[in-house]
């Protein structure tokens, strides 16, 4: 059960006025509020334990260095991997999806196939572009059906001998799709490919379990699941990761430089040059425990409700249509009122305190699927009201009084 | 009228309103009603993409001074752009590229001005301020 006035008590911002009303926050798939305790991490890493990690022998060293590393511990429960030195922490998704695309640049050969899905985040197409640029290797795209679920049948058809890689998200961030990895997953291993799923969209909501999906790179943000911004990770299997080579060269993934040769440092320091975000990896630990603690069953349930509830009182508006009607999706809803456009209906209830995002949510192939030039996007986190999905519905009702 | 002029007389329209209610009616009305570019013009080479919304600009030189003519997807875009047509039409290009543009701001609209909004109105103003600077230099 979610005690919904305890939780709201937990998030300073929720209290915040914005154009002179109460905010109303509803982008929580672009980015989560985050609750005292994670704002309190941090302030505490930095008023008491500030000090570089990994390599001093003073006393607040091995202290921020213990913290840091207690908070991939944690990950590494949190995700089930096998190893903690297979959680690498990164500045966010779009940086974890870089370092597996620019590692796989000397696996793949001119001709090999790498598979992606239609409905993805331009962070989960480009690097793979990038990557096909370099090597010549070819991308295959999994189609959709109109109500935004993916065409397995097609899926089954692309793979082959060829393939070497299928990447997707778990969520779709335009659409709250949640794709049906396992069967993804099992699929690409039988014809010998590697999968990386984006979970930057399914973290909020659900627990993934990297051993019992067998997955071979799962990637997600802090920020999305009451983190910090610019810390996020990157797990990979140990054997996939130590066949990529590092991303960046630096401090820190080392074992010994000379001007010779350099030897890379052991997981999964080889993947973290450079002083990272040690007060967000620690607040990212922080916020894995806040989470976990009022459990992702609560959280999933409490959402549904949400969403089956959203669902309704918007579909009462007329000429409302909803873009992604999975039967299996998270707490989005992507939608257009007849013909007006998302940013003037964005435009006008952000004026009523009401935080939307309106656009292609860096998913154009989406839009151009729907051939739309965007949507307005509701997403509602767990400590999201019945209350504030009625203020969303008023001042919908609103904008389409004032634009039609 | 001189640009600067013509800023005045919207600030003074908009002091009438009482809330951003009547200031978002009032600009959706313009927004609505003007058909500011004719469809030969709608063409790629005159669409400035925001990542929001999109907006076609097309200029001609009459004489010594500048017509503009713009439209846009989103009608509270479209709005501000009849607003800022008609500041800029009919100058001379020397006072478009020396014109201080102070009534978006003055009139509570500044968010739709800020490079982050990317409705395409920043890039539309430089766009303008680019033709004017090739008409000049096309006039001298």
């Amino acid at each position: 059960m979610i005690d919904i006035d305890k939780i709201r008590a937990d998030f300073p911002i929720l209290k915040e006025k914005v154009n002179g009303k109460p905010l109303v926050y509803l982008d929580n798939a672009a980015t989560s509020q985050k609750p005292q305790v994670v704002i309190d991490s941090i302030v505490n890493y930095y008023t008491t334990i500030n000090s570089n990690i990994h390599r001093g022998v003073h006393t607040l060293s091995q202290v921020a260095t213990d913290a840091y590393e207690e908070a991939r511990l944690k990950l590494q429960q949190h995700f089930n991997a096998k190893k903690s030195y297979e959680i690498i922490l990164t500045a966010g998704t779009t940086h974890s999806i870089n370092i597996v695309a620019t590692g796989f640049t000397s696996l793949l050969n001119k001709g090999d196939e790498i598979i992606v899905s239609t409905m993805e985040h331009h962070s989960n197409i480009v690097p793979w572009q990038m990557l096909c640029e370099r090597t010549g290797a070819i991308l295959k795209v999994i189609p959709m059906n109109y109500e935004g679920e993916l065409l397995m049948d097609a899926y089954d058809e692309l793979l082959s001998e060829k393939t070497k890689l299928v990447f997707l998200n778990h969520v779709s961030n335009a659409l709250g799709t949640i794709n049906p990895i396992q069967e993804i997953i099992d699929k690409a291993h039988a014809v010998g490919a590697a999968v990386l799923i984006d979970g930057a969209q399914s973290c909020p909501h659900l627990k993934p379990d990297v051993q019992a999906l067998n997955v071979d790179f799962y990637v997600a943000s802090a920020h999305k699941l009451c983190g910090p911004t610019g810390v996020g990770i990157l797990y990979g299997k140990e054997e996939w990761l130590n066949k990529l080579p590092p991303y960046q060269g630096g401090g820190e993934m080392i074992k010994q430089v000379t001007f010779e040769k350099t030897t890379y440092a052991d997981l999964p320091h080889k993947f973290e040059a450079g002083t990272p975000n040690i007060a967000g990896g620690i607040a990212f630990g922080v916020a894995i425990d806040y989470m976990n603690e009022i459990g992702f069953d609560n959280i999933a349930a409490y959402e549904n409700e949400l969403l089956a509830y959203a669902t309704k009182k918007l579909l009462q508006i007329e000429g409302l249509k909803i873009y992604g009607t999975a039967k299996n999706k998270t707490s989005v809803i992507s939608f257009n009122i007849g013909d007006i456009h998302p940013f003037d209906i964005g435009s006008i209830i952000d004026k009523l305190g009401i935080a939307v995002r309106t656009g292609h949510h860096c998913a154009q192939p989406i839009m151009a699927f729907y051939n739309i030039p965007g949507t307005v996007r509701a997403s509602f986190s767990f400590y999201n009201t019945f209350e504030e999905i009625d203020a969303l519905y008023d001042a919908l009702v609103r904008a389409k009084m004032m634009l039609s | 009228m001189t640009i600067k002029e013509i800023q005045e007389e919207i600030i003074d329209e908009f002091s009438m309103f009482d809330d951003w209610m009547e200031r978002y009616e009032y600009i959706i009305e313009l927004g609505k009603s003007l058909p500011m570019i004719n469809d030969e013009f709608k063409i790629d080479e005159n669409l400035i993409v925001g990542c929001q919304s999109k907006v076609w600009l097309h200029s001609e030189i009459k004489e010594d001074t500048i017509t503009f003519t713009a439209d846009s997807d989103a009608i509270l875009t479209k709005g501000i752009v009849a607003l800022l047509l008609r500041v800029f039409n009919n100058q001379k290009p020397k006072d478009i590229l020396d014109a201080d543009l102070f009534f978006v701001d003055e009139i509570g609209l500044k968010e739709h001005l800020s490079p982050t909004r990317a409705n395409g109105l920043v890039s539309m103003i430089k766009q303008i301020k680019l033709y004017a600077l090739a008409f000049q230099s096309k006039l001298s």
